[in-house]
């Protein structure tokens, strides 16, 4: 047993130590759940360190990525697997989603609201409400175009809802795997600093498509102009969050690949928005079409169904 | 003899007279028969259960289930916390349901070419995967209800759509027109923030405390296609 003498209390005073003061100590930085999305070491910098910033997050990037290295422990097989890429909470999901919705130039939208916590909810949830806010707001504009006339019918349009899903999940996912493919490939060629994870592309992808749901719902406003100007403002917000997100990952490489590489990533999106407009107005066009088509063949037995596949845009 | 000491050595004090003082004057004699009977009453009321069921008339069986069907109806139309759709679940109220509304939302169309309308298959798939979809994001996101409860209360919190439905049915009788169009959406929202209402009570409570929007958008988003299914239903 010691003697009572040997115990004895250490002051160390003033424990609060930076890691600036003192760059031995070890600090723990316990942080709470309402500073860890937007915490950001001092104030915004100038753009000399906008480099460092964006390329490494900050301070506590390794310890997320020690956190990242303890989470996916389970095998896949089982349902805990699956839990751990839904593991956000409501504020972490909305906070995502602004930053999906205001992109910063500079700040990397992977570095600073993803933090090698992924998530699938997101992106499937924003992609079904995307699917269903097409459809709906697409046959309420037709209606509202036609309240006035007597002829007309009013039919809601399902089965173009699984087109308009498979084609939005489609390129919700499929576009994120080519693209992390071609970064892999892109990888073992040219050393990259910044890499991203399969689910962290994924991940971008959905909530960039964020920005098109109350773009569609805009998009009951009967004018033509008001509808392509809602399609390019679309398109700059969601494509800058995407171009911000993947310049730091291609910069590395070879001039002109990088280039092609996000003017590829754009265009796929311009595409997108486009074949959303279509959709869009696909859902009360084809219709009218079909039932003035039906009017002029009234008088027929059978046969001149319309093909329900044709859209044909008249406006 | 020895354990009568330990005992009182356990209390701490020197009791005069230890526990047990009088047990070794007992002696027990082998000609005292040890007999009787051991009933456990929990598995003879079990056995007594099974066997009532089972020889129990057809039309006691339904009534039965019935009634807890109706039971749990009155749950949904007058929503308080309580946990009857919770611990006796059961999936024929949202089968009766679903096939209701599927039929009623059937058009009576002929020529099925023009009809974009749902058919009775479309609406029973987008009603059961749209209920199982949002059970299993909300057991990913964590919530501790079980596979079969949360199907339970999805299906018969559709019960007040049903109800705008059937008087969706009654109105289009009438003369179509802006007032007919009005009265119908004022009945389908009316229903559907109740089938929202309803739904919350009994599932909120079951989902980790700060992800409770995140497990109730998605029945929002259900309940709201569902609506719009009833909203945009015309008759040929």
């Amino acid at each position: 047993m010691a003697a009572v003498d040997d115990l004895q209390f250490e002051e160390f005073g003033n424990v609060t130590t930076t890691p600036a003061e003192n760059p031995d100590a070890t600090t723990i930085n316990i942080e709470g759940p309402d500073e860890s999305p937007m915490h950001q070491p001092g104030p915004p910098r100038g753009s000399g360190g906008e480099e460092d910033d964006e390329l490494l997050g900050n301070e506590d990037s390794d310890k997320t990525e020690l956190l990242a290295g303890q989470k996916k422990s389970s095998p896949f097989w089982t349902f805990e697997y699956y839990q751990t890429f839904f593991d956000v909470d409501t504020y972490q999901v909305f906070d995502r989603i602004k930053g999906s919705l205001l992109p910063i130039p500079g700040k990397n939208f992977v570095r600073l609201y993803i933090r090698s916590n992924p998530d699938l909810y997101g992106p499937f949830w924003i992609c079904a409400t995307l699917v269903f806010a097409i459809a709906i707001s697409g046959n309420l504009s037709n209606f509202l175009i036609h309240l006035g006339e007597r002829t007309y019918h009013y039919v809601p349009e399902f089965r173009k809802v699984s087109i308009a899903a498979t084609i939005i999940y489609a390129y919700a996912w499929l576009v994120p795997l080519a693209l992390w493919g071609f970064l892999v490939w892109r990888n073992s060629k040219v050393m990259n600093i910044v890499s991203y994870s399969f689910l962290e592309i994924v991940c971008v992808y959905g909530y960039s498509l964020f920005v098109y749901i109350p773009t569609a719902v805009l998009w009951i406003i009967p004018q033509k102009a008001v509808r392509w100007i809602l399609v390019m403002i679309a398109l700059g917000i969601s494509g800058s969050v995407l171009a911000m997100t993947f310049w730091p990952a291609v910069r590395e490489d070879n001039r002109r690949v990088a280039l092609a590489t996000i003017v590829a990533i754009v265009l796929l999106h311009t595409l997108l928005s486009v074949g959303c407009l279509f959709s869009f107005m696909c859902f009360g066009v084809c219709l009218s079409w079909t039932w003035h088509l039906l009017q002029e063949s009234s008088g027929r037995a059978d046969g001149m169904a319309p093909p329900s596949g044709i859209c044909k845009v008249s406006h | 003899m020895a354990k009568a000491v330990e005992s009182s050595g356990e209390l701490g004090t020197t009791s005069p007279r230890p526990l047990f003082a009088g047990l070794s004057d007992i002696s027990i004699s082998q000609d005292i028969p040890v007999e009787g009977e051991i009933t456990i009453p929990m598995r003879s009321h079990i056995r007594e259960f099974d066997s009532s069921t089972l020889n129990e008339s057809v039309q006691n069986t339904i009534m039965r289930d019935l009634k807890a069907v109706g039971k749990k109806f009155m749950h949904v139309l007058y929503p308080r916390k309580s946990n009857t759709l919770l611990r006796d679940w059961d999936l024929w109220g949202p089968l009766i349901l679903c096939v209701t509304l599927a039929l009623m939302l059937q058009r009576s169309s002929v020529d099925s070419e023009q009809d974009g309308g749902p058919q009775f298959a479309e609406v029973f798939v987008i009603i059961w995967f749209g209920a199982v979809t949002i059970t299993v994001n909300s057991k990913l996101l964590g919530g501790n209800i079980s596979f079969f409860q949360s199907l339970c209360v999805l299906g018969y919190c559709i019960l007040p759509l049903t109800v705008a439905m059937l008087v969706c049915r009654l109105v289009l009788l009438a003369e179509q027109g802006p007032i007919n169009f009005m009265v119908r959406l004022f009945v389908v929202i009316v229903m559907f923030a109740w089938s929202i209402v309803a739904s919350t009570a009994f599932l909120a409570d079951s989902q980790p405390p700060n992800r409770k929007a995140l497990a109730i958008y998605p029945v929002f988003l259900f309940y709201f296609v569902i609506s719009w299914m009833i909203l945009t239903f015309t008759p040929q």
